[in-house]
């Protein structure tokens, strides 16, 4: 639901990081996604249309990784990943974990830009 | 021509989270414990913060509460009945609480300091996704569902659920007259989150708030860590 409020934190940021490339043209932007982070690449790629029109960033393509859940489970040291959102059990020894690791990513990763030819 | 790849490896909310940051810090530096109340429409925020501020003053507590609504205000002005300063925080359409917001409406906040307080609640728009993903400075994040809502809930909103200090179930009075079950709510919130802090209440009846207010107390009193 607050996917344009994301993309548009990730225009500005992207944007912010061209000034020091002046003239470049954005050819793909890669976001690091968390499954808890509560976001829907469907909606993040919708939004990502709109809110890139008429910017340096118009036309480049959006690549979502998504980050699965990890937890780390105080009875037996053990880390790995959950069997689903619904159920956060250590998948080692079964008992109930609730320190996250991972999950809650909603990072930018990278960028890559065509740099504009230099003025001789 | 030429492509160069840019590693950014930043946060997208990054502004959000340093702002929260600061709040965080302003708020333990007065000695304010400040908790973010989060649930869907309908819920019963309102209603159970309302006697939360009553009974809190009548501890001889010094209580405040922003209040986060799409567009009216009439949440402020119920809670205003408490005696409590309340300010509501419009937020014209956004699904959220910011901590930007959050901090603009602390800064030009006649009458109340920060230091003058021991609690400040923040009332959050009814919604169980997108506030979850925007912290506000606060200590104690607390997820609200009532016993109409049916027992899956925090099933259906893990990210919320489970970035939740204390959970407090609300109207507890009607709970045998919509057959709430009660176990399968307990288990399901604690599947998603071990160890979480769990209140049973009724705003109407009182039920359940004196435990509530006692695990405030004792949070206030620790410092954070």
């Amino acid at each position: 639901m607050h996917e344009l409020s994301v993309i548009s934190s990730v225009v500005d940021a992207v944007l912010d990081s061209l000034q020091k490339y002046p003239g470049a043209r954005v050819m793909e932007v890669r976001l690091r996604v968390g499954a808890l982070a509560s976001v829907i690449e469907d909606s993040l790629q919708f939004c990502y249309g709109i809110a890139t029109e008429s910017t340096p960033l118009e036309g480049s393509r959006l690549v979502v990784n998504m980050v699965p859940v990890t937890v780390y489970c105080e009875g037996c040291g053990a880390e790995g990943p959950i069997e689903s959102l619904q159920s956060f059990r250590c998948s080692a020894c079964g008992a109930p974990a609730s320190h996250v690791r991972q999950g809650r990513e909603l990072e930018i990763e990278a960028i890559e830009i065509e740099e504009a030819e230099e003025v001789k | 021509m030429t492509t160069r790849i840019v590693e950014l490896r930043q946060g997208i909310l990054k502004k959000n989270d340093e702002l929260a940051r600061g709040l965080r810090s302003r708020f333990e530096s007065a000695g304010v414990l400040v908790l973010n109340l989060v649930s869907s429409p309908g819920t019963g925020k309102t209603a159970f913060l309302e006697r939360t501020l009553r009974e809190l003053r009548g501890r001889g507590a010094r209580v405040a509460a922003l209040v986060g609504d799409l567009e009216t205000d009439n949440d402020a002005r119920r809670l205003a009945a408490s005696g409590a300063p309340v300010r509501q925080i419009n937020t014209h359409g956004i699904c959220h609480l910011e901590a930007e917001m959050v901090g603009k409406h602390l800064q030009d906040w006649s009458g109340v300091a920060l230091e003058q307080l021991d609690y400040l609640f923040i009332e959050n728009v009814g919604n169980l996704v997108c506030p979850s993903s925007y912290d506000l400075g606060e200590r104690i994040r607390v997820a609200l569902l009532s016993v109409t809502e049916g027992e899956d809930k925090p099933l259906k909103y893990p990210t919320l659920f489970n970035s939740a200090d204390a959970a407090v179930i609300t109207k507890m009075d009607i709970a045998e007259a919509v057959g709430f079950e009660r176990e399968a709510a307990l288990k399901n919130i604690r599947e998603i989150r071990p160890n979480i802090h769990i209140f049973e209440t009724s705003a109407k009846t009182g039920a359940g708030m004196g435990a509530w207010l006692d695990y405030l107390a004792e949070a206030k009193a620790v410092k954070a860590v």
